[in-house]
């Protein structure tokens, strides 16, 4: 085993660039580990925290750092030689020139305005400690601002949203993953028809639920703006939420509105309340976690799940009254659970999806489930890498993304533990969620059979069999094929819910189905054998 | 109202490539930032731009200072004695190129120049004893831009050289150069052999009444209008001087007729100037600092009004940070080298001449100057390439000096230091190259860029100057 580290000077690549460029070092033959990072400090960290670097190296911030681990020295220098080959082809290496002068890539979104003065908002991902600044100069120079990226203290926060309520301006984010604008997708986000209803949301995945649904009852979207996780904290004060509803509530293009986060801080959701009722257009308020009002209030409906949300905001867009939700469907599926076999474990990708998830599952089971992301702090689990009885896990917190890419992208962590999972004799449910769009996984479905596959072989050899419950969160214009999608899964013998909610009701009718009958079955299987 | 909703959506995107695809798909422009972390990700620094970047207070400084400039109006005035028009120059004073330097660590070619301006002056008989009192502390040394004056290469002027007068009619402020003596053994590039002095003797005793009677004859010279037609005659005026050296030669020629100056004397005289195609830099140089000092003391501007070096650093003063240097080590020079010589003989980069830069002509104006890429080792390509990309740091362009090879757009001029640390494109400088050695002389030319690390360092200043220190 050998381990060889290279620097590549300011040769800035972005961390999707570079995993790609990981991944692939990694499935060159003899390599055991390959990472390539940007050389800050938390990078190198963690790189030393997972032992893959163990010298000292003097790497900047603006290098590129390559760690590869391999079983002999040949493969050890292939490796190196293919990452810095790939590095030496220069994304910022000046276009050769032919007849005139090359117009000059833009380096700073002064530039691109310089280039595109009718610019109107600024897409920005670039890695953390590096975000409140390019958001700071994209305000500063006119521009609304999604910031994709994650790792902005609160204080940043406060003050990118405090100059841009100065100036007018939106401030989608920190970590905001999605958002429509305009019909048009941005970050990870679905492909969804465009119509009336604008939704405003603290949660990616949660306004990617609600728009996917919402295409799939058949309405559209005006706009999907995305505020950030903690814009409702007292901290930061709503200023997104307050700021997105008042736009929304100015556009033409607006009917109807849908709001969706956690539940916020109380004195920060009254006033967002207080704005959404002077706004009299019909509003739907879903706050995950929270039990809501029964009645509606105004112009305010209010909604349980991120499901039932869409299905509202649907049925005021088209102007009647809300249908009821359909009764949980009988699961066309026959449990043959060992005994013993009585818990649900959610490997989830979605942040807001786990939350839900969790919160569903334990009044549907009437039973503690526990999870990294709970609405109640009671509930949560002191070793996420470790189950026990029902579980929720986000596979998206940083616990588990730090270092390495989110599952939604890249899907070895969720396999390994299907795997792991499966192992455990108190195990009779999983429930998957699947999120297509931009940004997801170009093929999802064909990363998680295999390892759906070998967990059922693996349950079979010892008399047992577990039941996959998954949900695609989509629409059929997303790149990944739906249709496709969903016959992949269902040929792996995995049954499908239409919604988070739906699958954990599958989820949890298939457990207790699988309790109840489980004595019996077993025991008489005990006593033959 | 947000300009976000309800507005056709036009999308910068800066970060992860691969966002831009989707929004493209969709028919919506999107521009794709080619990002990387300002200044090799100093976390101060890159701090200290998210607070300058888009500042109104620094943008009406800006508007200001880089006005002042464009106002400008300098004037070739005439000649004088340095001691007697250099305001602060004292008796035992030497002024040197480039931020401030202590005897001990000047480079090579300035310690040569500095021992030929002593046995000059008469302080030393020889080289020996010039150092003696040089390094005794006997000379008081200060840059030529902290008085008002510029000098090429190693810059030395002594007390009793004769000084090109430089006025802004617009402003009033004043400056000056000496006079170049030509190429080969020279004082500028730290010669200091017997020839060397009596070729500056002879050129304050006479050439200077020649070219001061001249001018005296003709009245000022309006220096813009003469330097905007070398511009289209082929001059970048830093490298290239050979058409505004001919557009002034007509002048004098001209003022030494009317002043009735005797044939043999004005023959004497403009000989030296003809034989000398650098004649005009020293002018030159002395108009783009003063169209650059008319835009000093600015409270908040970003704008560049000093690029210099003195051999061992470069330094750069910006508008809103008063006389503060921001200095990094001098960088060396890529270029041709004439035959017999290596990168291994050159000096770092030196010399006050990079005011031409820093004033929207030199390397800024390259385009103009196709004749002498090769010289400098680029392709005329480059040239273009070179001063579109200046236009990316810079403040806006000086109409008054327009590039035909670019439909007559104005040369990209006032550098600023914020757009410089954001893009990381570098101002570029066309230079000389000097022999390590004191009296070798040139042994070549190329291009250079200025050192990022002074505009780091000025971005920082300038924060702490515009947000009272506060992050904000």
């Amino acid at each position: 085993m050998a381990t060889a580290t290279r620097i590549v000077r300011g040769a800035y690549r972005d961390s999707i660039a570079l995993m790609k460029l990981s991944a692939a070092l990694a499935a060159m033959p003899g390599v055991e580990q390959a990472s390539l990072v940007m050389a800050t400090e938390g990078n190198v960290d963690l790189l030393r925290q997972t032992g893959l670097l163990t010298d000292d190296t003097d790497a900047r911030p603006s290098d590129v750092l390559i760690v590869v681990r391999a079983t002999s020295d040949k493969a050890l220098a292939g490796a190196l030689g293919e990452a810095e080959r790939s590095l030496a082809t220069s994304a910022l290496a000046p276009a050769a020139h032919g007849g005139g002068p090359e117009p000059v890539a833009p380096r700073s979104t002064a530039m691109a305005i310089a280039a595109a003065p009718q610019s109107n908002l600024a897409l920005v991902s670039v890695p953390g400690e590096y975000a409140a600044a390019e958001a700071m100069k994209a305000l500063r120079l006119g521009l609304n601002v999604m910031l994709f990226s994650d790792g902005v203290s609160v204080e940043d926060e406060v003050a990118i949203k405090s100059l841009a309520q100065a100036r007018n301006l939106l401030v989608m984010g920190p970590d905001c993953g999605t958002a429509i604008v305009n019909g048009v997708p941005l970050a990870f986000a679905n492909v969804v028809r465009r119509g009336v209803i604008g939704c405003v949301g603290a949660s990616g995945t949660g306004l990617q639920q609600i728009t996917s649904l919402i295409d799939r009852y058949g309405q559209g979207v005006s706009h999907a703006l995305g505020t950030g996780g903690r814009d409702l904290s007292e901290a930061v004060g709503g200023v997104s939420m307050l700021a997105g509803i008042q736009a929304l509530a100015g556009d033409r293009g607006t009917r109807v509105l849908v709001l969706v986060s956690k539940p916020p801080a109380p004195s920060i959701a009254r006033n967002v309340l207080a704005a959404a009722r002077k706004i009299r257009k019909p509003t739907v308020v879903c706050f995950v976690g929270a039990e809501p009002p029964a009645a509606k209030d105004g112009n305010l409906h209010y909604a349980r799940t991120l499901e039932d949300a869409a299905r509202i905001a649907t049925s005021l867009a088209a102007r009647r009254a809300p249908a009821r939700r359909t009764a949980a469907r009988a699961p066309p599926f026959r449990a043959r659970f060992a005994r013993g076999q009585r818990c649900v474990r959610g490997l989830y990708s979605g942040g807001t999806f786990a939350y839900e998830a969790s919160w569903l599952l334990g009044a549907a089971l009437g039973d503690e489930v526990w999870s990294n992301a709970p609405v109640h702090k009671k509930f949560a689990l002191r070793n996420p890498w470790t189950s026990h009885g029902h579980t929720v896990i986000d596979l998206g917190a940083d616990e588990f993304t730090r270092g390495r890419p989110h599952p939604m992208i890249d899907h070895r962590l969720r396999n390994d533990r299907i795997l792991r999972e499966a192992e455990d004799p108190e195990v009779a449910v999983i429930v998957l969620d699947v999120v297509l769009g931009h940004g997801a996984h170009p093929d999802p479905s064909a990363e998680m059979v295999p390892a759906i596959r070998t967990a059922q072989a693996a349950a079979k050899r010892r008399k047992r069999q577990i039941a996959f419950v998954a949900f695609l969160c989509g629409t059929a214009d997303d790149p990944q094929d739906l249709p496709r999608q969903e016959a992949t899964l269902r040929d792996a013998g995995v049954v499908l819910g239409q919604s988070n909610a739906d699958a954990i009701r599958i989820a949890a009718a298939i457990a207790k189905r699988g309790t109840a009958a489980a004595p019996s079955r077993s025991a008489s299987k005990r006593r033959k054998a | 109202m947000s300009t976000l909703i309800g507005n056709p959506l036009s999308v910068v995107n800066l970060g992860i490539d691969a966002f831009a695809d989707p929004i493209a798909a969709a028919g919506v422009p999107v521009t794709r930032v080619q990002w990387s972390p300002p200044a090799g990700g100093d976390a101060q620094v890159v701090r200290a731009l998210a607070n300058l970047v888009g500042n109104p207070v620094v943008e009406d400084a800006n508007r200001q200072a880089f006005a002042a400039y464009l106002d400008a109006e300098p004037v070739l005035e005439g000649i004088g004695i340095a001691r007697e028009v250099i305001r602060g120059m004292g008796s035992r004073t030497l002024l040197h190129s480039g931020p401030p330097i202590g005897w001990d660590t000047m480079c090579g070619p300035m310690q040569g120049a500095v021992i030929g301006a002593a046995m000059l002056e008469g302080w030393a008989r020889d080289a020996e004893e010039a150092r003696e009192i040089a390094g005794r502390g006997e000379i008081s040394f200060a840059p030529c831009h902290h008085h008002g004056a510029v000098g090429p290469m190693a810059g030395v002027i002594s007390p009793s050289m004769p000084v090109w007068i430089v006025r802004n009619a617009r402003h009033g402020n004043m400056t000056y150069s000496n006079l170049n003596e030509g190429l080969g053994k020279v004082l500028r590039y730290g010669a200091n052999s017997p020839e060397v002095l009596d070729r500056l003797r002879w050129m304050a005793s006479h050439l200077a009444p020649v070219v001061e009677a001249a001018l005296h004859a003709i009245g000022p010279i309006e220096l813009k209008p003469l330097m905007a037609r070398a511009l289209h005659m082929g001059d970048e005026m830093h490298n290239r001087n050979v058409a505004a050296s001919g557009l002034l030669m007509k002048q004098l020629v001209l003022g030494a007729l009317k002043a009735g100056i005797s044939a043999r004397d004005a023959a004497d005289a403009l000989e030296f100037v003809v034989g000398n195609d650098f004649f005009f830099l020293n002018v030159s140089m002395a108009a783009c600092k003063n169209m650059l000092d008319a835009a000093r003391g600015v409270p908040g501007s970003s704008m560049v009004t000093t690029m210099a070096r003195n051999g061992v650093e470069f330094g750069i003063r910006v508008s809103g940070t008063g006389d503060t240097w921001f200095t990094a080590p001098a960088p060396m020079v890529e270029g041709l080298y004439f035959s017999g010589y290596t990168r291994a003989d050159a000096a770092r980069d030196i010399g006050d001449s990079a005011i031409t830069e820093t004033a929207g002509i030199g390397g800024f104006a390259m385009a103009a100057a196709p004749a002498i890429v090769q010289f400098v080792g680029g392709t005329p390509q480059l040239a273009l390439a070179n001063t579109m990309e200046m236009l990316h740091i810079t403040l806006g362009q000086n109409a008054a000096f327009t590039i035909p090879q670019l439909e007559f757009a104005g040369t990209p001029a006032g550098i600023d230091v914020r757009k410089v640390v954001d893009t990381g494109i570098l101002p570029a400088i066309n230079t000389g190259i000097a022999h390590r050695e004191p009296g070798v002389g040139q042994v070549g030319a190329g291009l250079t860029r200025a050192p990022a690390e002074c505009f780091t360092h000025a971005v920082v200043a300038l924060a702490g100057l515009v947000t009272g220190g506060a992050p904000r």
